[in-house]
């Protein structure tokens, strides 16, 4: 029997606020998140800004042995899981634990770990580093430790698909609980690549904004990076009635496709197999939708195959909807991304708030919808796509519906 | 055109279109030789390590008023700019 699936917790670090309140406020605001970057060796890079968290302190959060463990992306993780599983109120009896799990997205995974390192052996010549190395920069450390602190003890793994990560984590976790695998999830996505290898290898694409990230808007110059995590608690609908818990939406479509035509280039018509898909799946018509977080990285090449694949699937209602890019304001969180930016569709759900797509100066011919330009808006929404589409192709679009 | 810009820029841009360097006329756009975005920013890259510059080019900006890659005539006289403020 086919189960239904509603979100009970929302969890979140990033560049506009160290919560998921302070972030959806920065959402709300419309607040600029990315600032000058600040690490070693940044005045050797031609890229200088990012949606970096400042003000973060590991060591007022975790102990000594915890950070010894714990890279920056599985410190946020770890931080963004606990409110969430604050916020749900779910306690987890031995029962419960073994119908529950955990499936993270991140692309760079223990990134800063992998490059102090790298630093210390190759640059400074040392032959010898932390006995931790290793559990601590693995992709699938974050994803271990929220399962090892809650002792949830059902599937838990760790999604790398670039930019998709987190929306592909968050499908999994859908499907396993619609399958009737397990009652609770712990899903979403964290990234931390904000250093100076990890900014180096993007600078050598040529996509990236010296200035801002600019999507939508004619004068765009391409993606500025970010960091952080968000971890939503997904339940199992009638689990979450029966202990009377506050849902704060319902997850009800998904689907992925693979663009099978370029590693790096968008395609349009992978992109709408996606978005068709997620519709179809969550039995949702093209009207049903008012808002869609796009994608939206503020490259050329994304924005416009973005812009063309949403007109076309929604033809005459795509005047109608509402598609913004909180991407401007916190950046791309690579393979946190679709996480972080799945807030922003719960608040449109909840609240009626829709998240602007700041620093918007030029509309642009190629993306002539409301892309909610600088300024949030309110509307009324029932229903909510989010859009990811990764290097090497890889799309995952999910939707949402307003709590039942 | 000094010649030495200009034989080490077609050799690159050659490389980039897997053409011999004398099919590579300089008033043919990289399109027309088939090189596509990938091949141009690995052609950007040839570019600044041969000559030790920074070629201020991003792939977002249709017209890049610094380095005007249009044609192969107009990366070979950017280059040289570059190369002579260098």
């Amino acid at each position: 029997m086919v189960k239904r699936v509603v979100i009970t917790g929302q969890g979140a670090i990033s560049s506009l606020g160290l919560n998921a309140d302070a972030t959806l406020s920065g959402m709300r605001e419309g607040r600029l998140g990315i600032s000058d970057l600040e690490f070693r060796d940044v005045e050797r890079l031609s890229i200088r800004i990012g949606g970096q968290i400042k003000n973060f302190d590991a060591q007022s959060h975790f102990t000594r042995q915890q950070i010894s463990l714990f890279d920056r992306f599985t410190q946020f993780a770890v931080l963004a899981a606990a409110e969430a599983i604050a916020q749900s109120g779910l306690e987890f009896t031995p029962e419960l634990s073994e119908k529950s799990g955990v499936i993270l997205g991140t692309s760079g995974g223990g990134l800063q770990t992998q490059d102090d390192n790298f630093r210390l052996v190759y640059q400074e010549g040392k032959n010898r580093v932390h006995p931790f190395i290793v559990p601590r920069l693995m992709n699938n450390a974050a994803a271990s430790h929220v399962s090892m602190i809650y002792n949830l003890t059902g599937p838990t793994f760790t999604v790398a698909t670039a930019c998709a990560s987190s929306n592909h984590a968050m499908g999994q976790a859908f499907h396993m609980i619609r399958a009737g695998m397990t009652d609770v999830m712990l899903t979403g996505g964290s990234e931390s690549m904000l250093c100076f290898g990890g900014i180096k290898a993007w600078e050598g694409l040529r996509v990236m904004s010296k200035d801002a990230c600019r999507p939508f808007s004619a004068d765009r110059n391409g993606m500025v990076q970010g960091e952080g995590a968000a971890v939503f608690v997904f339940e199992e609908f009638e689990h979450a009635k029966a202990r009377g818990a506050n849902i704060l939406a319902e997850v009800v479509g998904f689907a992925m496709s693979s663009d099978a035509s370029d590693i790096v280039m968008p395609n349009k018509d992978g992109a709408k197999r996606a978005i068709s898909g997620a519709l179809r799946d969550a039995g949702l018509n093209v009207d049903d939708i008012g808002y869609i977080n796009a994608h939206g990285t503020g490259t050329t090449a994304n924005d416009k195959t973005e812009c063309q694949a949403v007109n076309e699937i929604f033809g005459d209602h795509a005047k109608n909807l509402r598609m913004s890019s909180t991407k401007s304001m916190h950046g791309h969180l690579i393979g946190g991304t679709g996480a972080v930016e799945l807030l922003a569709c719960i608040m449109a759900l909840r609240e009626g708030v829709i998240a602007p797509t700041v620093s918007h100066r030029v509309s642009d011919p190629d993306c002539q919808m409301n892309v909610v330009p600088n300024v949030a808006q309110q509307a009324k929404i029932t229903a909510t796509l989010s859009n990811a589409f990764a290097f090497g192709g890889l799309n995952a679009v999910i939707a949402l519906r307003a709590a039942p | 055109m000094s010649d030495s810009v200009k034989t080490k820029v077609i050799a690159i841009i050659a490389e980039q279109a897997m053409l011999d360097i004398t099919e590579v006329s300089l008033d043919a756009s990289l399109d027309d030789l088939g090189v596509d975005s990938l091949g141009l920013v690995e052609a950007v890259f040839a570019i600044e390590e041969e000559f030790d510059v920074q070629v201020p080019f991003n792939a977002n900006e249709t017209e890049n008023a610094d380095f005007d890659i249009s044609t192969v005539k107009s990366m070979i006289a950017a280059v040289e700019k570059l190369v002579a403020e260098a």
